[in-house]
């Protein structure tokens, strides 16, 4: 190791979940952290402000989960939401680790919820942090802070250099550009998704409709910058974990609130007023984001839901008012669609239900909660796809280190969260994965880290 | 649209808005019983904001977890949105009637009132009371009766809390009626023994185990301490007074009763609570986060907190001069207080208490009304 002076031993980039794991792990090894969080201390925490819960593996009961999830259940999990594409011995790696996060959080300061209280859906799966996500990360930054982390809030990463095995970083503050030079790294700043530019070469101009559910400081700067270094990329570009969201959604930031819980109620639309996928292929928590694709790959990216007074009494409305009329043609109208083409859409689905609750007689067929639309007054709500985080990332090994093409590790350079979340999730979704991955690779990069720097 | 303090319906819309929002997130649903009770409802009505508004704590947990709280634009601050419909219902529900919506909850009137009640007392001593009797020094039973004849302060006493509580009950019945209809037939005994014990325990005031949010984060449960210390002090004073009373009617033994007696016990335990919680809550108070805190309640908790303490300092101060020249004095300073304290329960903060009661009996009716209605497994 060069004896040239460093700024610290172990730089974490992004103040997430997964950069805090990584900075109070490295921190309890004994290493000299500094924490970059680009936002400012207010909105704090990446995308984990957004966050529920933890997926975690366990043999029986505990005060915080119900039943069992043993590892096999947890691995056929991930393995039939990503169609085998997730890398096996780090998916082996974040379940084994998965079952110690629970109590290595609490003992920085993270309280949960039990597992047997009734307010939370029954879950054997995945345990439930107190005040969800932003109380977490208040707990981890308040611990990270009594450990003598420096963290410094509004910095942003904008430049790595690697190389040579010492890398340093270019940090933009409001009232300075900086160097800061360290011995190892860990980058933790999640996807691209808040890269519009990004998004756009990828999904094209409809990529502009795109409603970001999490944090605006996902620029992808690093991950970029990694990629050009020669790090090997993960996962799949054009694709992004979403859901459908209100259309009058904030463009950033508003998680889990502007969801649409009803969409498998009514039928949804396209801006021509045509049907173009079966309703009622999802009804239990897959609903969500089976619908966020299906709104991306629509003309415009926009889809309406539609239902009547009757139908709406079955679900949780909107945060946003309903866009109301008393008939279907003035609702059309209303929503910019042209009234003959919705008018017949709805005739033809209402002709085409059967008595079992299905409409099979028509193109899209609606497998279930086929219900007429016929009593007013009429109701929809616009519908955007919102992305949760894009599924391009880094190669990484079993020890969080970004790998080359070549397979040969970069030197000094970890990475955990988000922007390597695509070694094991390169598409499809299972609730609280992505947090566990930023628990257990974020401990892991930061062990590993402070072993490198220290050595 | 941020939290103003505003008009009634202002404030009502913008508390409906925030609890649309906490609805549809419920992350904070292991905090507090509010969030369980807004989950089952579709909508939020007037009668159900009321109802949510008095069984929020204030703790303010939610608000320091809230990934919804300023500066993002959803601007949601449910602790403070919620503390201002609660004072809006204080008001909206004043005994007699002619009061709803005129009185101020500045906390102003209950200082001034409590201050015109010790003045007017003295001002009737002196005029009534010789000199060499109000300044004189007096000892041994019934010496309290030489300065004020037990009938008028018992008279003036009993007039203030009958007051007192026919107000609070006719204001609690109104409230109850204005949270809508109860769930019907459900038992009884659990129900009570829920209520009894969230309202003693403050369960609610706990931030699901992890204690309130003080400024930065910092989690203790320093405010249900200092509640808890309060409470339980009033409760022991309010049980040394009964105490004094068998001990006057019954066994014929007149105050001021010896140190070592159950009364000056009970009174001096309950008093040194009462003083030890007031202070704690007002030191918290002003080292709080003014985040989550709506600045026009402030004035009438103060208020109250003042009051409380007052009562309690000036009984200390009764029971060190009670054998000087300055028992006279003394004597009036205190009982105008007590006085002023009860006069004014009814119209300031003091409402929290029964109507969080209330709030608290119907989410433990719901929640029977619910565990009896749902599918057995």
């Amino acid at each position: 190791m060069t004896s040239a002076p460093r700024d610290c031993d172990v730089l974490v980039i992004g103040g997430g979940n997964a950069g805090l794991c990584a900075a109070i792990s490295a921190r309890r090894s004994g290493a000299a952290v500094t924490l970059l969080e680009s936002a400012p201390k207010a909105l704090r925490g990446g995308n984990a402000r957004h966050s529920r819960n933890f997926r975690v593996m366990h043999d029986g009961p505990t005060p915080w989960l119900q039943g069992r999830y043993p590892a096999q259940d947890y691995w056929s999990d991930l393995e039939a939401v990503t169609d085998g594409a997730a890398d096996e011995g780090l998916a082996r790696l974040l379940i084994a680790e998965s079952a110690g996060i629970v109590d290595w959080m609490g003992g920085n300061g993270v309280r949960f919820q039990s597992g047997a209280d009734d307010a939370l859906p029954y879950s054997r799966k995945t345990a439930f942090f107190l005040g969800g996500g932003k109380a977490l990360v208040n707990a981890l930054y308040a611990t990270a802070e009594a450990l003598g982390i420096t963290i410094h809030y509004d910095s942003e990463a904008c430049a790595l250099h690697a190389k040579d095995g010492l890398p340093s970083v270019t940090v933009r503050h409001p009232k300075a550009m900086r160097v800061i030079r360290t011995r190892a790294v860990v980058v933790a700043s999640g996807g691209f998704q808040a890269d519009r530019g990004w998004l756009r070469d990828r999904w094209g101009d409809v990529a502009d409709r795109f409603v970001i559910r999490g944090t605006p400081h996902a620029t992808g700067a690093m991950l970029k910058a990694l990629l050009e270094d020669g790090a090997q990329p993960v996962g799949t570009a054009g694709h992004c974990h979403m859901v459908a969201v209100d259309s009058r959604s904030p463009g950033f930031d508003a998680g889990i609130v502007t969801r649409l819980d009803g969409i498998a109620h009514g039928i949804v639309v396209d801006r021509d007023g045509r049907r173009f996928a079966d309703e009622g292929s999802h009804t239990g928590p897959t609903r969500f984001s089976a619908w966020g694709d299906r709104v991306a790959r629509c003309p415009g990216a926009v889809a309406f839901s539609i239902f009547d007074s009757a139908i709406e009494t079955r679900f949780r409305p909107s945060i946003f008012p309903a866009v109301r009329a008393d008939g279907i043609g003035e609702l059309a109208v209303q929503l910019g669609i042209d009234p003959a083409a919705l008018e017949a859409t709805v005739t033809g689905f209402n002709a085409a239900i059967g008595g079992d609750g299905s409409a099979m007689a028509i193109q899209p067929p609606k497998t279930r909660l086929a219900t007429p639309i016929r009593v007013p007054p009429f109701g929809a709500y616009p519908m955007r796809a919102g992305v949760t985080s894009t599924c391009l990332g880094v190669r990484v090994d079993g020890q969080a280190r970004v790998l080359r093409e070549d397979g040969r590790a970069m030197e000094g350079v970890f990475a955990a969260g988000v922007i390597m979340a695509p070694n094991i999730l390169g598409r499809g979704y299972l609730a609280g994965s992505a947090m566990s991955i930023g628990a257990v690779f974020g401990r892991i990069a930061g062990r590993e880290a402070a072993a490198y720097a220290l050595h | 649209m941020p939290c103003t303090d505003d008009s009634p319906e202002r404030i009502a819309a913008e508390a409906r808005r925030a609890l649309e929002i906490c609805n549809a997130c419920q992350y904070c649903n292991g905090y507090c019983a509010l969030f369980r009770a807004l989950k089952s409802r579709r909508q939020v009505g007037r009668a159900d904001m009321l109802f949510l508004a008095n069984l929020c704590h204030s703790c303010r947990s939610c608000y320091h977890a809230c990934q919804y709280a300023p500066p993002h634009a959803f601007a949601v601050n449910l602790p403070k949105s919620l503390s201002l419909v609660r004072q809006d219902s204080y008001r909206d529900h004043a005994w007699p009637p002619v009061l709803r919506g005129r009185l101020r909850y500045s906390g102003r009137a209950v200082v001034v009132a409590a201050l015109l009640a010790v003045a007017g007392l003295s001002l009737a001593a002196f005029l009534a009371v010789p000199p060499e009797t109000l300044f004189g020094q007096h000892a041994g039973p019934g010496a309290f009766y030489r300065v004020v004849p037990w009938e008028i302060m018992a008279g003036l006493a009993g007039i203030a809390m009958l007051w007192s509580l026919l107000a609070i009950g006719f204001s609690v019945a109104a409230f109850w009626r204005s949270m809508g209809p109860a769930p019907a037939n459900v038992p009884l005994l659990p129900v009570l023994r829920e209520t009894l014990r969230d309202a003693a325990t403050l369960r609610n005031l706990g931030g699901g185990g992890a204690g309130c949010d003080g400024r930065d984060g910092g989690l203790s449960q320093a405010r249900r301490r200092c509640h808890h210390a309060l409470f339980y002090g009033v409760a022991l004073c309010f049980t040394a007074t009964g105490v004094a009373t068998l001990y006057d009617h019954l066994l014929g033994w007149q105050a001021p009763y010896p140190l070592f007696s159950l009364p000056v016990l009970l009174g001096s335990l309950g008093g040194a609570g009462m003083i030890a919680g007031t202070t704690g809550l007002a030191l918290l108070k002003r080292r709080a986060d003014p985040g989550p805190v709506a600045a026009s309640v402030t004035g009438a908790d103060y208020a109250l907190l003042v009051l409380l303490f007052l009562t309690a300092a000036s009984g200390f101060a009764l029971l060190g001069l009670r054998d000087t020249a300055a028992m006279g004095p003394a004597l009036l300073v205190h009982l105008g207080i007590v006085l002023g304290l009860f006069a004014t329960l009814p119209y300031g903060k003091f409402l929290h208490a029964p109507f969080r009661v209330a709030a608290l009996l119907r989410a433990a009716m719901e929640r029977q009304a619910e565990a009896r209605d749902r599918p057995r497994a």
